[in-house]
């Protein structure tokens, strides 16, 4: 019933613009895959070409072995669920769940069954009858997710289905479209803009921007160790500092930062280091200490804002403009100098950008 | 908090009242007198100028031929003009924004010069018998008000509805009827009325179009006034309002209750 998806180097283009370019997505079977990035990244065309409204410039996308490339969107059989829920406002909620069904000619008693069946799961048994005008937008989203789970389809596909619900209903239906997702062990793709829904709900994640995949990983490994500059500052990497060594010494690295920095650094965390690297690490990854004497980098404490967690400093460097956290039993006085001092489990090493 | 009416909002409103029903009034009295001449308030009270229509031949065939050309130029407008709106919308965002504009120009060219050009290229260019260049001519009259009234409901649609259906396993075409024309359908509706009334009561085009043998219910009233000034002329006034009312009615009916139902 589910199978594996796979998009080889696809190219796209509105008119004379070039949208995607040489986009390879491969989703094994029953694996969730989001596609994360801002507006005009190309996530949503990927999926409009996936779904067959849109047609790539060159490349095919197979779903299970058969290729999908040249076949009309309506022979696809493809779930999706759209943000708006695009329900039909002049059918019920139970004709709008067994529209599809109706499209494959199963018959009246079967298609009542089933779709019964699948609004219970969806906890809307009572709405059968009713029309989509008269619903909530959870209600909605829910008929939405019903109509395409039904039809058992192979590929189930999500266009930001979440972004039109308050926060608190995002969550838990997040959660819920997960667990249907489980139970059914259907291959998905999920677009969203929104970092924590993504890596909430996803096996893996690929992060977008300008019609590429800059990393596609599983959440842990992306939050942990982004592949490059764009995707450590997607996923929250405030400090990026560009250095080169200067001195090898075993597994013992001297590196100079601009304006002379000097740190020193443990192949025994960082695996390898090339000549030159960018150093990405959170505000969290930058310790505040006031002990002048501590290896780290010399700064001068500008504004102090509380996090509950920590206290959070922007700091001028000579290396540039750093954000660094400190506890909260010694804070310090903006103005005053401190060091910062890398935390290695938390610092990542990037090739130069 | 309660609203004040507002003096001179309420005054307006009757005026507008009075202007828009007064006429009415006054050709429904004229046509129920019993005099020969046209009068208001009606001296007498009688029907039998609205038997004198069906005696006149000229007036039963015209009342016949407008409500052909009415129905044939509405229906083939909308044959046009629905699969033009849906396009317009559709693909608004490929197509240039004054191609949308290019299907009211019609509206904005006098009718009598769209007449005259009707006559000199449909039925004189190509010899086209009267009734079908009067057919050409009232679809072109309403297409506007078709392609404006049905975009203007597109415009209200959110096509990922379609986009869901097509996904689900139907075909675009297919889709088009059970999922797009179903919810645009109010806006079907009154585009049907528009054309038709538009068609119905049409004289500055049907006056360059009509000839020996075939005429318009207006062109034949006006006709009528030029010989005679009996109430006649306001019992087939009346005759028409009831006809354009009975037409409302019946498309309400038929095509209109499952949609007040949604």
């Amino acid at each position: 019933m589910t199978q594996p998806l796979s998009v080889n180097s696809i190219t796209a283009h509105y008119g004379t613009t070039k949208v995607l370019e040489d986009l390879s997505l491969d989703i094994a079977e029953g694996e969730l895959v989001s596609l994360l990035g801002a507006s005009g990244c190309g996530k949503t065309t990927t999926l409009r070409l996936i779904a067959g409204f849109l047609q790539p410039t060159s490349g095919t996308i197979t779903l299970g072995g058969k290729d999908l490339t040249r076949l009309p969107a309506h022979a696809r059989d493809i779930g999706l669920v759209f943000q708006n829920y695009a329900l039909f406002p002049h059918m019920s909620v139970a004709d709008n769940v067994g529209f599809g069904l109706k499209q494959r000619a199963v018959n009246a008693d079967e298609r009542k069954r089933r779709v019964m069946a699948m609004l219970e799961r969806v906890g809307l048994t009572q709405f059968a009858d009713r029309y989509p005008a008269a619903l909530s937008g959870g209600q909605k989203q829910r008929v939405a997710l019903a109509r395409a789970l039904v039809i058992e389809p192979p590929l189930l596909m999500f266009d930001e289905p979440l972004s039109n619900l308050d926060a608190k209903l995002r969550v838990d239906m997040r959660v819920e479209i997960r667990q249907l997702q489980r139970a059914n062990g259907t291959t998905s793709v999920y677009v969203t803009h929104d970092q924590e829904e993504a890596f909430s709900i996803s096996d893996r994640v690929a992060i977008m921007h300008q019609g590429r995949i800059m990393q596609l990983d599983t959440p842990e490994r992306l939050y942990q160790r982004p592949a490059n500059a764009f995707v450590a500052r997607f996923v929250g990497f405030e400090n990026l500092i560009a250095m080169r060594v200067v001195a090898r010494d075993g597994i013992k690295i001297t590196a100079e930062a601009a304006g002379g920095v000097r740190l020193t650094l443990s192949l025994e965390h960082y695996g390898e280091i090339p000549d030159s690297f960018v150093l990405a690490c959170r505000a969290d990854g930058l310790a505040v200490t006031a002990d002048m004497a501590h290896e780290g980098i010399p700064a001068t404490l500008g504004l102090r804002t509380y996090l509950g967690r920590a206290y959070q400093y922007q700091c001028e460097t000579a290396a540039g403009h750093l954000v660094a956290n400190g506890p909260l039993t010694t804070p310090l006085e903006p103005g005053s100098t401190a060091k910062l001092v890398p935390v290695p489990e938390q610092c990542t090493i990037l090739k130069p950008e | 908090m309660p609203t004040k009416l507002n003096p001179v909002l309420i005054g307006c409103s009757v005026l507008v009242y009075i202007f828009l029903v007064g006429p009415l009034i006054i050709v429904v009295g004229a046509a129920l007198s019993d005099t020969t001449y046209l009068t208001f308030p009606p001296q007498g009270l009688s029907l039998r100028w609205f038997e004198n229509i069906f005696e006149i031949a000229a007036f039963r065939r015209t009342i016949i031929t407008s409500l052909q050309i009415a129905l044939l130029s509405t229906g083939i407008a909308l044959l046009i003009g629905i699969p033009a709106a849906y396009a317009l919308n559709r693909y608004r965002i490929q197509l240039p924004g004054w191609l949308s504009t290019l299907f009211v120009l019609p509206v904005l060219v006098p009718e009598l010069v769209l007449g005259f050009s009707l006559l000199k290229s449909v039925a004189i260019g190509f010899s086209a018998p009267i009734f079908v260049s009067l057919v050409i001519g009232h679809t072109l009259l309403v297409l506007p008000y078709v392609v404006r009234v049905i975009s203007a409901s597109l415009a209200a649609f959110d096509f990922s509805v379609e986009e869901a259906a097509i996904s689900l396993g139907s075909p675009p075409l297919k889709t088009f009827f059970t999922i797009v024309l179903p919810n645009v359908r109010s806006g079907v509706i009154a585009a049907f009325i528009l054309a038709f009334i538009t068609s119905i009561n049409d004289v500055s085009i049907s006056i360059f179009l009509t000839g020996p043998g075939i005429s318009t219910l207006p062109i034949q009233i006006l006709a009528h006034v030029e010989q005679f000034f009996d109430p006649t002329i306001a019992s087939v006034s009346v005759l028409l309002m009831a006809l354009t009312v009975a037409v409302m009615a019946v498309v309400e009916r038929t095509l209109g209750l499952t949609f007040l139902a949604k």
